[in-house]
């Protein structure tokens, strides 16, 4: 099963897990799973018309998926598909 | 087998001392290293001849063969080739200073550089100049280079203090906040005795204590879209560790526009991530990430802990692009984003590409006339932090 690696942002939503392996042979779909299994994290990964949002990046190992097929990528059992929202944190 | 009737070569070897005065008395002297090194320090009236030329060109250069001819180099062993090379080449009265240059320096006998770095200097960043890939010229470039760090908190303390310690210069630091007891557990710049302190003070006492090499400039008030062109348009390179998108974005329109480099980084819990964002040869921040999350999606640090060794982490991984980008060596994080997750120690490093539809940096973009530099979107609108660092 391929995996997803879960920011530290979304981690409130996966019960703490940093990486849930989910079925899934494209990049929707294993979103989709991932949603599934976990709702509140779709509001950080797809607008309400069903995209992805523009603030998060998501790669299929090191490549941004938006270079490959998007959410069409196909995705095998030993890929890990991540989730990149643009973080701020430094100084304060 | 005929017996073989070439006699070998015997090189004679000369001591630094000896050297020294046949220099003075006047003689032919070689040195037969790289260009690099003489720049370091060289002796004077030496003719530089590369080990890898000195075939080609020593006869032309020295046409006398049978003048008294001192030929060094770093320790003595590439010019006892040389010499051996010259003597077959028909001269005859050639030698190698044993012990070569270094010798030479640790009798303390004269020498000439072109990096200009006081003995005070040559001691203090000595672990610095004995690296090739830096050396006395390198050392030169870094006390020439001015910095600027957005933020002297979190990422922006020990970015500053390492920064300092390698003998940047000029040092920039923005900041509008007071030091506060909660700070200490990761901006390690500051101390209890200066709770309350304004930060950029704070922060410039305890880089003057450490490198009187480096002059920091306060610039003690938030960044916004008025002032930020006119803070940035002096220094060569710009550390990112604001701690929030507003100032994110507007630091990366306002560097594209003046093609400053920005090293970016931010941290939360465990996790950091990294790029160097160089205008145009590489993709810029809004290629990355082309809008802010909203405010509800994107915690800062403050209302979420961080482990305060991530700012260590992630704050020396700055430095150490700032110190390449200035030395021109190795590879930066063009194009590549470096993420570090301290829990499991795992380091991923992701491709990012321009965007060839990026407002910015994209052939598209619109080239801002000098008259509307700094007129910035009102950023203070699209989401809820606050535009300061």
């Amino acid at each position: 099963m391929p995996s997803v690696r879960v920011p530290p942002v979304l981690r409130q939503h996966t019960g703490g897990a940093t990486e849930v392996s989910v079925e899934g042979d494209r990049v929707g779909s294993v979103l989709e799973a991932l949603v599934a299994q976990f709702p509140e994290t779709k509001a950080q990964i797809f607008s309400e018309e069903g995209d992805l949002n523009r603030f998060v990046n998501i790669y299929l190992n090191d490549e941004d998926v938006r270079v490959l097929d998007g959410l069409d990528t196909a995705v095998s059992g030993d890929d890990t598909v991540m989730i990149l929202p643009a973080m701020a944190g430094g100084s304060s | 087998m005929a017996p073989d009737t070439k006699q070998p070569l015997v090189v004679e070897e000369i001591s630094v001392q000896e050297a020294f005065e046949e220099i003075e008395s006047g003689v032919v002297l070689i040195d037969t290293r790289e260009p690099h090194e003489a720049s370091e320090a060289r002796i004077e009236g030496g003719r530089l001849i590369p080990p890898a030329t000195l075939l080609a060109t020593v006869e032309e250069a020295f046409p006398d063969k049978s003048a008294r001819t001192v030929v060094y180099c770093r320790s003595g062993i590439r010019s006892a080739t040389a010499a051996e090379q010259m003597m077959e080449l028909g001269y005859t009265d050639v030698v190698s200073v044993e012990g070569g240059i270094l010798g030479w320096q640790a009798l303390g006998l004269p020498v000439i550089s072109e990096a200009r770095l006081t003995d005070e200097q040559r001691n203090r960043y000595s672990r610095h100049t004995l690296l090739p890939e830096v050396g006395a010229t390198g050392q030169v470039k870094l006390l020439e280079a001015k910095v600027l760090l957005l933020g002297a908190g979190g990422l922006g303390a020990p970015t500053a203090l390492y920064l300092a310690a390698a003998g940047i210069g000029t040092i920039g630091l923005v900041d509008d906040d007071v030091v506060d007891a909660s700070n200490l557990q990761r901006q390690v710049i500051h101390n209890t005795e200066r709770i309350g302190d304004s930060k950029t003070s704070s922060a410039r006492r305890t880089i003057e204590a450490l490198n009187p090499d480096v002059e920091v400039v306060e610039h003690n008030y938030r960044l916004d879209s008025a002032n930020i062109i006119e803070t940035i348009a002096d220094y060569d390179i710009i550390v990112d560790g604001a701690d929030n998108f507003p100032t994110r974005y507007l630091l990366n329109d306002a560097s594209v526009r003046l093609g400053k480099p920005v090293v970016s980084a931010s941290i939360l819990s465990f996790d950091g991530q990294i790029s160097t964002f160089v205008p145009h040869e590489g993709p810029c921040y809004r290629c990355l990430y082309p809008s802010p999350p909203p405010p509800e999606l994107a915690p800062s640090c403050s209302a979420n802990g961080v482990l305060g060794v991530m700012a260590g982490v992630m704050g020396l991984l700055q430095a150490n692009e700032v110190i390449k980008l200035v030395l021109d060596i190795g590879e930066p994080l063009v194009g590549r984003l470096l993420l570090y997750e301290a829990l499991g120690t795992r380091f991923t490093e992701l491709k990012v590409r321009r965007d060839p539809s990026c407002p910015i940096c994209g052939p598209e973009a619109v080239e801002v006339p000098e008259s509307e530099l700094g007129a910035f979107p009102d950023y203070e609108a699209f989401c809820g932090g606050h535009v300061g660092s």
